[in-house]
C-alpha cells in the first residue's frame, strides 16, 4: 500500500511537470504576448518592458527559469497585474472559490438526496411532480442563462419587501454566497436528485429490505437503515468527480455575482495572455485534479476490499 | 429457436409505485429537520471562514447620508495602481481620485491648477510653481523633488512605463528612455522645494495639459524606497496627494477611498468616502446592482434604453471623445492597397445609418473627420472652423470604383476581405452589420476574424488583416494626438498607410507654435485621410449612463479620470 | 414417451402444447423493446429525431436567409407590426422655416413637428428663447411628467437661433414625448421643460425597403403605398434578423458540435480504454496517468490555439477548431469508464470460463466485452451530448464561440440575455430549444440506461 502510494505520488509528480511544460509552450506558441497593448508601442517602450518581464530571453531559457522557480513553489508575477504574485493570487482567490465550491457541493449533496427521497416516496404525485419540474430547468438550462435570471429574480425580490434580503452581487457576508452557490449546485444537485430517486425505487424492492420488513423490523427503521443508506451510496460516489467541476467550473456565477474567485482567472488570463497566471492556475488546478484522481483511487482500494492495488 | 422458453419480460414498473415503506414520509420529514439544522451550521462555518478570507469588504446602500458617502462599481480589478506605469481607465480613473499632477481638470474639462498653482510654458522650457500648502497623506509636503523623481523614475529603462513615450516632449526624455543617458540628464530640475523647471526637446504648445496625465503625477520617493517591489500593490503600499486617500483595496472585491484630510483644497471635496463595493465585469450585472438599490452609477447599452426609460431613471449622455474607424491594411502586398478597392468601401459606408440603426446610442456621431468635435481650434472648435466635407453614401459610384479595382487587380470576381475583429459583442455586432452592409452593396465576401484581445493586437501589428475595427482615445488634449495618428512613424498607424503629405503637416503641426499654422495642417490631414481613404470613418464615441438623482456634481471627462467624483456630492434629502 | 408407470396420456402430434413461449430475442432486441415500453424515453427519441430534423430540412423549408439584416425591424416580437407606408425619399431639410420667438425667457412655448412624424425622421421646431446659448433635447417612451427625469438626452444643440433638430435615432412606430428646454453656456437649463406627444408613423423609403427586400420586383411602387416587412414568426434578433431561420442554422451547429463532439471523443475513448484495460499491467498506468495529464490541460488555450492553427476559415466559423479541442480534451473520462468496465469483466465467471473452453482472444473481445461495454457506453454518450451542448454555449457567453455571423444557440441566448427584460423572445426561444434537447437527451439516457441494463429492469 505504502510503496504504491508513493509510487502513485511519483506519478503525479511527473503528470503535473508534462502539464506545466506543454502549456507553457503552448501558451508561447500563441501569437501576441501578453505586454501587447492598445496603444502601439516604440521599439525602446518595447525592449524595456521585454526586458523588464524577461521575454527578451530565449524561450527555452525562460522554461527552465520558470520550472526552477516552480520547484521553489514560486509562480512569477502576474502580467497584466503588474507586481502582484500569481502565488499571492491564488492564495487569496482559491479560498473564495472553495468555500463558495463547498457550499455548492453541500447544497447539491443534500438537496439531491432529500429531493430523490421525497420524490421517491411521494412518487407520482404533487411533490415529485413539483420538483421533477424544477430538476428539469436544472439540468436544462444553460449556466449563465440561470445565473442572469436568477439575478433579476433576486431584483424583483428585493424590491417585493422592499428591502435588501439577498443581494444582488457582492462578496464578504453570509447573504452574497447563498445565491450564487445555489445556482451552482443547482445542475448537480438536480442530476443527483434523479439519480436517488432511481436508487430508491431499485432497493425499495431488494431481497435484504423484503427480508428486513418480513422479519418484524420496524418501518421506519427499514426506511433509515436500508433503504436510505444504500440509495446514498451511488449518490456518494458520483459526487466525488463533481466536486472538481464545481469549484473550477465557476467562472460563469463569480463573473455575474462579482465574486473573487479564482475561476475568473482562469478564463481571463487565457484571454489577456497572462503568462504567469495562466501557467499558475493551470500547474495549481491541474496538481488538485491528479492528486484528487489519485486520493479516490487510494480511497476506493480502503473502502471496496475487491479493489487491489498492484 | 422459436419454442425455447424464456422469462416474462419484467413487470412494468408501475408495480412498484405501491411499494412505499409505510412510516418514510415521517421519517423524511425529520431528515429535513436534521439536514436544515446541518446545513445552517456549514452556512456560518463558511460564512466565519468567508469573513477569515476576505480582507475587510464594505457594502453599503448606493447613498449613506450617515457617513455622507456614495457605493459604486468598478468594471474590472484596478491592474495596478502606480501612476508611473499604469495604462488603463480603471486604474487611471482611480489614481485621478487619490493623485492629483501639477494641473488637473474642471468639470467642463478646462485646466485647472492643481499642486501648482502658477505655470508659464514658452516654447523651450516650462515653468511650474506649486502650493505650498500641498502635503502627501502622511503630512509630507508635496515638492517639486517628488515630481523629479517620478518622470526619472517613468523613464527609466528598468520602469518600462508604456505610456513613456508621452514625456519625450521634455529634453532627453526619449534617450534616457532609450538608456543612452542616464536618468540625471532628464531635462526636469527642481529649482526650490516649489518650482519645477522643465526643458523641453521640442516647442510643445501643449505640455501644461500633458501635466494632469497619469504619468507626470508626482511620487514621494522616501516612502517609494520603503517599498520597493511592493510599491502600489496593495491600499498601504501607496500614499496619496489627492482630494481622497485608498483606505483599503481588497483585490478583485472593493476600494474604498475616504476624504484626504491633507488634500490642500480639502473643503472643496464634500464627500467624506466614495466606496466602491463591487467589482463585477458584466455589464448586465452592473445594471441590476443599480436598479436593486446598490449603486449610484451605472453605464447602459442599447439594449437596455427602454428599460431604463420605463423605469424613469436619470439618464445622461456623455461624449466619450473617441474616434472609430475601420482601419485599412495598406502593405503593398495586401488588395486594401488598391485605392479604389478602398474608394469602393469608403462610398457605400454609411455612418449615419450605422450610428442611427445599429449603434442606437444618442451622443455617437457618426464619424466624419479623424478629429472629433470637441478638438479645440483656434478660437472655438477646431471642425467648426474648419469643417469636412460631407460624405454622402453613394453605392453606384462605389460599384464604378470596385469594377476599376478589379480590373487592375486582374480579379474576376469581388474580393473576399478579412476583417478582424474582437470578442466582444460590441464589436461583434458591427463587423456582422459591416460584412451584410458590404456584401449587399458591392458583392464583397468579409470573413471575420474574431479574436481574443492580445492575439488581436499581435496581429494588427503584425498586420495580418485587410480591415480592422479599432478607435482612439485621446492621449492629451490636443489635435496632435489624433492628428500624429496616421503620420509614418506612427506605431498605431497599424495598416502601415504612408503619405509624405500627412507627414509633412504633421511636422508642422508638432513643431509649430502658431495655432493657425497648426490648425491649418491639421485641416490638410483630415482632407488627405479621406481622400486617401487611409481609414474609413465610423462614428465619435459617446456613452449613455443612469445616476442615482440624490448624487450631484459627477463629471464625466474626455481625458483623465472619468467619471470623476472627487468633488460630487449629495443632494439633500427632501424635508 | 410412452410409460406405463404414469398416468399421462400422450398428446397427438396436431394438438398444440400450452404454448409458453414467445419469441426469443437477443440482447439488443429486447433493450429496444424495453425502451419502447418507456413512454418517456420514446418521446424523447422522437424530440432527438425532430430536432436533427430541424436542423438538417428545416432551412429547406423556412427558406428565410439567417444573414439577412433588417435595421428597421431590429428585436421585434412575432406579433410586430409589419405594415410600412411608402414616404418620399429622404432629403436633408436645408433651411427650416423661422421660428417665432417665444414670450417666456426661461422656457419654450411651443414645439412642433414639422412634416409628418414617421420612422424615418421626426422633425422639430420650436420657439426661439433669445437669451438662451442652446437648447437640450430630450426623448421619452412614457410620458414626461414633470416629477421624474425627462428621458434619454437626444442631443444639445447649440446657439439660441438653432431651432430644428432632426431625430433619425432608432425611431420606432410609437408615441414619443419630447421636451426641449433652453440651456446656458455651462449647459445648465433655465427653466422648465416643454413636451410634445409625437406619435411616429411606420413608414420607409422606396430605397430602404428595396435594400431590405421588402419590395416585389414586379411591381411599382408609389409615396403611400404599403408594403410589409418579411413575417418573422418567432421576432428577430438584434440586427432584425428572423430568428426563426437562424435557429435553424444555430441548431446544425449546436447538435454538430454536440453530437459529433461526443461521438468521437467517446469512439477515442473507447479504443483507449479498452486498450488499456485488455492489455493492463505497465502499459495500462502510463497510459491511465496520461489521461490524467489531458484531462488537467487547460481547454479554453487549446482551443484558441487549434484556432489559430486553422486560421479564418469562412467555412467552418472556428466549429471545426472547437470540434478538434473537444475531442483532443475530453475522452479520458470516457477511457477511464471503458478501463474499469473492461476490467470488471475481465474477472466475471463467464468470461473465464470462455477463456478456459479455449475462445480465442477476438471472439472473447467482440462477443463478451464489447456487447458488455456497449450499453454503459451508450449511455455515457446520450449524457455526453448535453454536457457538450453547455459547452458550446459557455464558449459563446465568454465571447469565444463559433464566429459570427454564424449562429448557434449558445450564441443567441448570449446575445439574447442582454435584452431578457425588454424583448424576452430573444432568450427565450433559444434557451427553450437548448433546455429541450438537453433534457430530451438526459432523458433517453435514463430510458437506455434502464433498458439496456438487465438489472435496472424493477426501477423505473
Amino acid at each position: 500500500m505504502l510503496t504504491y502510494t508513493l509510487k502513485r505520488l511519483l506519478q503525479g509528480v511527473v503528470t503535473v511537470w508534462f502539464i506545466a511544460t506543454v502549456t507553457f509552450f503552448a501558451m508561447h506558441a500563441l501569437p501576441g504576448n501578453p505586454l501587447e497593448s492598445e496603444k502601439g508601442m516604440s521599439e525602446t517602450i518595447r525592449a524595456n518592458l521585454d526586458k523588464k518581464f524577461g521575454l527578451d530571453k530565449p524561450e527555452y531559457v525562460q522554461y527552465f527559469t520558470y520550472m526552477f522557480n516552480m520547484v521553489k513553489g514560486d509562480f512569477g508575477l502576474s502580467f497584466k497585474h503588474e507586481n502582484r504574485s500569481v502565488n499571492s493570487i491564488i492564495r487569496e482567490r482559491f479560498p473564495v472559490s472553495a468555500i463558495l465550491g463547498i457550499l455548492a457541493i453541500v447544497f447539491a449533496g443534500l438537496g439531491g438526496v432529500l429531493w430523490g427521497a421525497l420524490t421517491a416516496i411521494y412518487r407520482n404525485r404533487w411533490p415529485d411532480i413539483l420538483i421533477i419540474i424544477l430538476v428539469i430547468v436544472g439540468i436544462s438550462v444553460p449556466s449563465f442563462v440561470f445565473a442572469s435570471v436568477g439575478q433579476l429574480g433576486l431584483v424583483f425580490l428585493n424590491r417585493f419587501f422592499g428591502t435588501t434580503v439577498l443581494p444582488v452581487a457582492g462578496w464578504g457576508e453570509i447573504s452574497h454566497m447563498l445565491t450564487p452557490a445555489l445556482i451552482l449546485g443547482l445542475g448537480t444537485m438536480a442530476f443527483l436528485t434523479r439519480l436517488m430517486r432511481s436508487s430508491m425505487l431499485e432497493i425499495v424492492n431488494a431481497d435484504f429490505i423484503r427480508t428486513a420488513r418480513s422479519k418484524g423490523v420496524p418501518p421506519t427503521q427499514v426506511f433509515a437503515k436500508h433503504q436510505l443508506r444504500n440509495a446514498v451510496l451511488p449518490v456518494v460516489t458520483v459526487l466525488g468527480p463533481s466536486i472538481a467541476g464545481i469549484t473550477t467550473g465557476g467562472f460563469v456565477v463569480e463573473n455575474i455575482f462579482g465574486i473573487p474567485g479564482l475561476g475568473q482567472y482562469f478564463v481571463l488570463a487565457v484571454q489577456q495572455s497572462d503568462y504567469g497566471v495562466i501557467m499558475g492556475t493551470t500547474v495549481f488546478y491541474g496538481a488538485f485534479l491528479v492528486f484528487m484522481v489519485i486520493l479516490v483511487d487510494l480511497l476506493y482500494a480502503w473502502i471496496d476490499p475487491r479493489v487491489r492495488l498492484e | 429457436m422459436t419454442d425455447t422458453i424464456v422469462p416474462p419480460p419484467a413487470p412494468p414498473s408501475e408495480g412498484v409505485a405501491t411499494n412505499v415503506i409505510p412510516g418514510s414520509g415521517k421519517q423524511l420529514a425529520w431528515y429535513f429537520l436534521y439536514g436544515t439544522v446541518g446545513l445552517v451550521a456549514i452556512i456560518l462555518v463558511l460564512g466565519y471562514l468567508q469573513q477569515e478570507f476576505t480582507v475587510g469588504n464594505i457594502n453599503q446602500a448606493a447613498v449613506d447620508y450617515e457617513t455622507n458617502s456614495i457605493n459604486l462599481v468598478l468594471s474590472e480589478e484596478p491592474p495596478q495602481l502606480d501612476s508611473g506605469t499604469a495604462t488603463d481607465s480603471v486604474s487611471g480613473m482611480l489614481l485621478g481620485h487619490v493623485m492629483e499632477g501639477l494641473l488637473r481638470y474642471n468639470a467642463n474639462d478646462e485646466l485647472i491648477p492643481g499642486i501648482a498653482h502658477d505655470w508659464e510654458v514658452s516654447e523651450q522650457a516650462a515653468r511650474f510653481h506649486l502650493r505650498e500648502d500641498a502635503f502627501w497623506s502622511d503630512g509630507t509636503p508635496v515638492t517639486a523633488h517628488d515630481f523629479v523623481f517620478a518622470w526619472r523614475r517613468a523613464l527609466a529603462v528598468e520602469t518600462a512605463s508604456q505610456y513613456a513615450f508621452i514625456m519625450y516632449p521634455i529634453k532627453n526624455a526619449e534617450k534616457v528612455n532609450r538608456g543612452e543617458l542616464p536618468t540625471e540628464e532628464l531635462g526636469v530640475t527642481a529649482v526650490s522645494d516649489y518650482e519645477l523647471e522643465i526643458q523641453l526637446e521640442r516647442p510643445t504648445p501643449f505640455f501644461a495639459s500633458l501635466t494632469a496625465f497619469t504619468t507626470f503625477f508626482p511620487i514621494n520617493e522616501a516612502f517609494y524606497k520603503t517599498r520597493g517591489d511592493n510599491y502600489a500593490t496593495n491600499a498601504e503600499d501607496l500614499i496619496f496627494n489627492g482630494p481622497f486617500s485608498m483606505v483599503h483595496w481588497a483585490h478583485d472585491a472593493s476600494v474604498r477611498l475616504e476624504k484626504n484630510p491633507y488634500y490642500w483644497n480639502k473643503d472643496a471635496v464634500r464627500l467624506d468616502a466614495i466606496n466602491f463595493g463591487y467589482i463585477l465585469r458584466d455589464s448586465e450585472a452592473r445594471l441590476r446592482l443599480f436598479e436593486s438599490g446598490a449603486i449610484v452609477f451605472a453605464g447602459i447599452a442599447a439594449e437596455n434604453l427602454d428599460k431604463a426609460l420605463e423605469k424613469r431613471w436619470l439618464i445622461k449622455e456623455h461624449n466619450s471623445g473617441a474616434v472609430y474607424f475601420t482601419e485599412i491594411n495598406h502593405r503593398p502586398e495586401r488588395l486594401t492597397a488598391n485605392w479604389n478597392l478602398r474608394r469602393a468601401l469608403q462610398l457605400v459606408n454609411d455612418p449615419v445609418e450605422l450610428v442611427n440603426k445599429v449603434v442606437k446610442i444618442p451622443g455617437f456621431q457618426p464619424g466624419e473627420s479623424i478629429f472629433p468635435t470637441w478638438i479645440k481650434g483656434v478660437d472655438g472648435y477646431f471642425r467648426d472652423e474648419y469643417p469636412m466635407k460631407e460624405h454622402v453614401p453613394n453605392p453606384v459610384l462605389a460599384r464604378e470604383h470596385l469594377a476599376k479595382a478589379m480590373e487592375e487587380l486582374n480579379l474576376t470576381s469581388p474580393p473576399t476581405l478579412t476583417l478582424l475583429s474582437g470578442d466582444n459583442p460590441t464589436s461583434n455586432k458591427q463587423s456582422e452589420y459591416f460584412q451584410a452592409h458590404w456584401r449587399k452593396h458591392l458583392g464583397i465576401e468579409i470573413r471575420i476574424d474574431r479574436q481574443i484581445f492580445k492575439q488581436r493586437l499581435a496581429k494588427m501589428q503584425s498586420g495580418d488583416f485587410d480591415l480592422v475595427l479599432a478607435g482612439w482615445a485621446p492621449d492629451y488634449d490636443d489635435g496632435l494626438t489624433f492628428g500624429d495618428l496616421f503620420a509614418s512613424w506612427n506605431e498605431n498607424n497599424r495598416g502601415r498607410y504612408v503619405s509624405e503629405y500627412v507627414d509633412k503637416n504633421v511636422r508642422i503641426a508638432q513643431n509649430s507654435t502658431d495655432p493657425r499654422e497648426r490648425m491649418e495642417a491639421f485641416n490638410k490631414v483630415q482632407h488627405r485621410i479621406y481622400d486617401d481613404v487611409a481609414i474609413i470613418l465610423n462614428y465619435e464615441s459617446g456613452s449613455l449612463y443612469v445616476i442615482d438623482e440624490r448624487v450631484g456634481g459627477v463629471s464625466r471627462r474626455v481625458i483623465g479620470a472619468d467619471p470623476d467624483y472627487a468633488f460630487a456630492y449629495l443632494i439633500d434629502e427632501e424635508s | 414417451m410412452t410409460d406405463q408407470s404414469l398416468s399421462f396420456k400422450p398428446i397427438s402430434i396436431e394438438q398444440d402444447a400450452e404454448v409458453l413461449t414467445r419469441p426469443s430475442r437477443s440482447y439488443w432486441e429486447d433493450a429496444w423493446y424495453r425502451l419502447c415500453q418507456n413512454r418517456r424515453a420514446l418521446a424523447s427519441l422522437f424530440i432527438v429525431i425532430f430536432m436533427v430534423l430541424f436542423a438538417i430540412a428545416g432551412p429547406w423549408v423556412w427558406t428565410k436567409d439567417p444573414a439577412v439584416q433588417n435595421l428597421d425591424q431590429t428585436s421585434v416580437p412575432p406579433w410586430a407590426n409589419r405594415a410600412y407606408e411608402i414616404a418620399e425619399p429622404y432629403t436633408p431639410m436645408v433651411s427650416p422655416p423661422p421660428a417665432r420667438t417665444s414670450t417666456a425667457t426661461n422656457q419654450i412655448d411651443e414645439i412642433t413637428v414639422l412634416g409628418e412624424a414617421t420612422s424615418i425622421f421626426v422633425r422639430l421646431q420650436w420657439s426661439i428663447v433669445p437669451n438662451a446659448s442652446g437648447y437640450q433635447i430630450y426623448r421619452n417612451i412614457v410620458e414626461t411628467l414633470p416629477e421624474y427625469p425627462p428621458g434619454v438626452p437626444l442631443a444639445r444643440i447649440r446657439g439660441a437661433n438653432e431651432t430644428f433638430y432632426e431625430d433619425r435615432l432608432d425611431l420606432r412606430p410609437r408615441t414619443y414625448w419630447y421636451s426641449i428646454v433652453p440651456i446656458d453656456d455651462d449647459g445648465e437649463e433655465l427653466g422648465p421643460l416643454s413636451t410634445l406627444e409625437v406619435d411616429v408613423a411606420p413608414s420607409t423609403t422606396i430605397d430602404d425597403a428595396e435594400k431590405r427586400g421588402w419590395l416585389d420586383p414586379d411591381k411599382t411602387y408609389q409615396p403611400g403605398d404599403t408594403v410589409y416587412s418579411p413575417f418573422a414568426p418567432l421576432g428577430t434578433d438584434y440586427l432584425g434578423r428572423d430568428l426563426l431561420a437562424r435557429l435553424m442554422y444555430g441548431a446544425r451547429v449546436s447538435l454538430f458540435i454536440g453530437v459529433i463532439a461526443p461521438f468521437l471523443f467517446v469512439v477515442m475513448g473507447i479504443l483507449y480504454g479498452s486498450i488499456a484495460g485488455f492489455i493492463g499491467g505497465n502499459l495500462d498506468a502510463v497510459l491511465m496517468r496520461f489521461a490524467d495529464f489531458v484531462v488537467a490541460l487547460p481547454f479554453l488555450l487549446f482551443m484558441i490555439l487549434f484556432k489559430l492553427a486553422f486560421g479564418v476559415d469562412s467555412e467552418s466559423s472556428g466549429i471545426i477548431a472547437m470540434l478538434i479541442a473537444l475531442v483532443l480534451l475530453s475522452w479520458p473520462a470516457t477511457a477511464r469508464l471503458v478501463r474499469g468496465q473492461i476490467l470488471q469483466i475481465r474477472e466475471e465467471g463467464y468470461v473465464s470460463a470462455s477463456r478456459l473452453l479455449g475462445t480465442p482472444t477476438h471472439w472473447l473481445i467482440a462477443r463478451h466485452m464489447i456487447p458488455n461495454t456497449l450499453g454503459v457506453i451508450l449511455v455515457t454518450f446520450t449524457f455526453a451530448v448535453p454536457s457538450t451542448i453547455f459547452t458550446e454555449a459557455f464558449l459563446s457567453f465568454i465571447g469565444m464561440g463559433v464566429e459570427p455571423p454564424t449562429p448557434s444557440w449558445g450564441s443567441m441566448c448570449n446575445d439574447g440575455r442582454k435584452t431578457m427584460e425588454t424583448t424576452p423572445h430573444e432568450l427565450i426561444f433559444p434557451a427553450i430549444f437548448i433546455s429541450i434537447t438537453v433534457l430530451a437527451f438526459n432523458i433517453l439516457g435514463d430510458g437506455l440506461r434502464d433498458a439496456l441494463d438487465a438489472r435496472m429492469r424493477a426501477a423505473e
